[in-house]
């Protein structure tokens, strides 16, 4: 094998070797996807069909928090979108140095999280946070007796955004990037109106990262599970918060098969968002290079 | 070239061999086996005279050199200081794996990590979790020295588990941010609380979050075969605005946030503790209208990778001194009663635990929590939305 001369023998080897290449370079990742993603999902496949947990995971309680689940994903999904891509334009049209400020902040606050985010928000607009102490002491105003509560749907929205804007801001300013001022200098030559440029130029180029970016926040808040469960534990009916109770509770045995098929339910519910965001995905990718 | 690709599909292959090696060979068994092996029968050990007495049996958990916990705060009932003692007075060294976990995380290790090195030896159990493992026969059946001392309700008949240690449900309060400190759930409904009333957690999930819906239950005209008046109960006082659902934590209360905590008499007490360091005046009050406890089981894996120090930590949790230590942290250990009577109990402890306006209370029997809790489960979030 040290020689370069190359014997028939070898040349077969190299040639299957050629042809088995790429199955092989992957094969530590696909070995680690089968492990990780393939034979849990399998498994709770299995813990899902037996006995009659996918009966009981669809009993009025797990419903509701279903329900609960898509609605407030899709409102932080909607909010997120607009606001992200709002001051992504904002940021875009700013100096390099506002640019890479926000874009790095970005970074850090769309992956914050967790018990940690939650803390952050009671310390802050919770009923003895400092903010809502502080507008207290100075204006008179008391939060704790406004419609807005921190532990309700509203709040929970809010605290959600917190890391959803930041997400958007970084997913569409690839997108905002690749629109070129060519091009609404091209319509303008042609005696476009600014509205005429968005409606049929801009706006539709726009469209489908934006909706590819809502659809990546709406997984996002339905996944997500920590800050919910520090904050509103169950008093906002969150599916998330449900398989946590099944699988892990303190009060309940042998609930597992219904954390399972609850878990196999949302599975299928972000495989046909996935499926969705793919599509979109497939055509800003045509127009966006 | 040749070579190259030739090299790079070796590289592949080996990488993946690694993976699924690292993958499947996540503790050696072996070991486990040859550690039950020299403990000489603990394994099968019901009490220490099968061991020749406590003499052998603490040769033999010396042997075994370590014990496997599981799902124990330090800094609940008092655990912290236990484990230390107990490792220091035998010289076992005590691997304390995910503290804060629950009993379905223990019954979930002892079937996941079975025949593994770091399977845990011991488990600390909500009563459910007790029975349903005690039937799925995970549970390796032991009697104490002091087995006699142990009600016959408390314990399981055989020996696979038995209550360890159990309190009340109680209100804490921020002495210094709540002007009058409320002694029972009616006073909780009155609006100067507004913001102020929190739960350790989420009933459907957390045991001492459900003891508190099922205390208020019986201050609310319910009872152990009707926890519905506590769900009202708290759909009342979230309604009004005095119930917040953060779970209740030792930064919550010292942020302002959670300033009344309903949580176990122990814990909170140990709150008390640890919270009087930082200026916070945390006072425990168990609530005359809805008298409710409950105990922790204690069971040895029957799989337990050290089966004769898990034997061991059970004589020593059930001895005088064991139990001591749990007073301590404001539990009440099972053998309290017959303690206080023949004087073993450590009278300072005693008189330090939070008083409980009655002499009689009585245990909600399994079917009854499992009742409830199916009761909880349906309509906690139904009626606590909004």
């Amino acid at each position: 094998m040290t020689t370069a001369v190359p014997t028939p023998r070898v040349r077969s080897l190299a040639d299957r070797a050629r042809r088995c290449g790429p199955w092989l370079a992957v094969a530590p990742f696909l070995i680690v996807m089968v492990i990780g993603l393939v034979l849990p999902v399998l498994a709770l496949a299995a813990g899902a069909f037996e006995g009659d947990a996918i009966k009981s995971s669809f009993s009025s309680g797990y419903r509701t928090a279903f329900w609960g689940s898509v609605k407030l994903s899709v409102v932080c999904a909607v909010l997120g979108a607009v606001a992200g891509v709002l001051v992504a334009r904002a940021v875009l049209s700013g100096g390099a140095l506002l640019r890479r400020l926000v874009l790095t902040a970005s970074g850090v606050l769309a992956n914050f999280g967790g018990v940690p985010l939650a803390f952050m928000f009671i310390a802050t607009i919770g009923n003895a946070g400092i903010v809502t102490s502080l507008l207290h002491d100075w204006t008179g105003f008391d939060l704790g007796d406004s419609p807005f509560s921190l532990y309700q749907f509203g709040g929970l929205a809010v605290v959600y955004l917190y890391f959803l804007v930041p997400l958007m801001v970084i997913v569409i300013a690839p997108a905002l990037d690749g629109v070129r001022a060519e091009w609404s200098e091209a319509a303008q030559n042609l005696g476009a109106t600014r509205a005429q440029y968005w409606r049929h130029v801009g706006g539709p180029l726009l469209a489908p990262p934006i909706a590819a970016g809502a659809l990546l926040l709406f997984c996002g808040s339905l996944s997500a599970f920590a800050t919910a469960q520090a904050m509103v534990g169950g008093t906002v009916p969150l599916v998330t918060l449900q398989i946590a109770n099944a699988l892990s509770g303190n009060v309940s045995p042998d609930n597992a098969g219904v954390g399972a098929a609850l878990a196999i339910e949302m599975i299928i519910l972000v495989a046909v968002v996935m499926a969705a965001y793919w599509t979109i995905e497939r055509r800003t990718a045509r127009w966006l290079r | 070239m040749t070579r190259n690709i030739v090299r790079r599909g070796t590289v592949a292959v080996v990488l993946s061999v690694a993976v699924v090696a690292a993958a499947a060979g996540c503790g050696s068994s072996q070991k486990a086996a040859d550690a039950q092996n020299n403990s000489g029968g603990a394994a099968s050990a019901t009490s220490a005279q099968d061991l020749g007495g406590l003499d052998a049996l603490v040769a033999a958990a010396k042997a075994e050199g370590q014990l496997n916990v599981i799902a124990l705060p330090r800094d609940w009932a008092n655990y912290g200081e236990i484990i230390d003692t107990f490792s220091k007075k035998y010289g076992i060294k005590v691997n304390s794996d995910n503290p804060d976990g629950s009993s379905q995380d223990e019954i979930n290790a002892v079937k996941s990590l079975k025949g593994q090195d770091r399977a845990p030896d011991v488990l600390d159990l909500g009563g459910a979790f007790a029975l349903s493992g005690a039937k799925d026969g995970l549970f390796a059946p032991y009697k104490v020295l002091t087995w006699a001392d142990i009600p016959d309700n408390q314990k399981d008949a055989s020996g696979a588990w038995y209550h360890d240690y159990g309190g009340y449900i109680s209100i804490g309060c921020d002495a210094k941010k709540i002007a009058v400190c409320p002694q029972t759930f009616a006073e909780l409904k009155k609006p100067e609380y507004k913001g102020k009333v929190a739960l350790n957690g989420d009933p459907t999930k957390a045991g001492a979050a459900f003891a508190g819906v099922f205390a208020a239950a019986l201050a609310s005209g319910g009872g152990f075969t009707n926890i519905q008046p506590g769900i009202d109960y708290f759909a009342a006082l979230k309604k009004s605005g005095n119930f917040i659902p953060v779970e209740s934590t030792p930064a919550t209360i010292e942020k302002g946030e959670t300033p009344i905590s309903i949580d176990w008499d122990y814990l909170n007490a140990g709150y008390t503790k640890e919270l009087s360091a930082k200026g916070i005046d945390w006072k425990v009050a168990v609530p005359s209208d809805g008298v409710y406890g409950n105990f922790y089981c204690q069971a040895i894996s029957k799989t337990a990778p050290h089966p004769a120090a898990a034997r061991l930590w059970q004589e020593f949790l059930f001895s005088d001194e064991g139990q001591n230590l749990w007073l301590k942290g404001a539990a009440r250990p099972v053998r309290l009663p017959k303690m206080t009577t023949s004087g073993t109990a450590d009278a300072t402890l005693l008189a330090a635990l939070p008083k409980v306006d009655t002499t009689d209370a009585q245990l909600p029997s399994p079917d009854q929590v499992d009742a409830a809790k199916k009761v909880l489960t349906d309509g906690w979030t139904k009626a606590l939305t909004g």
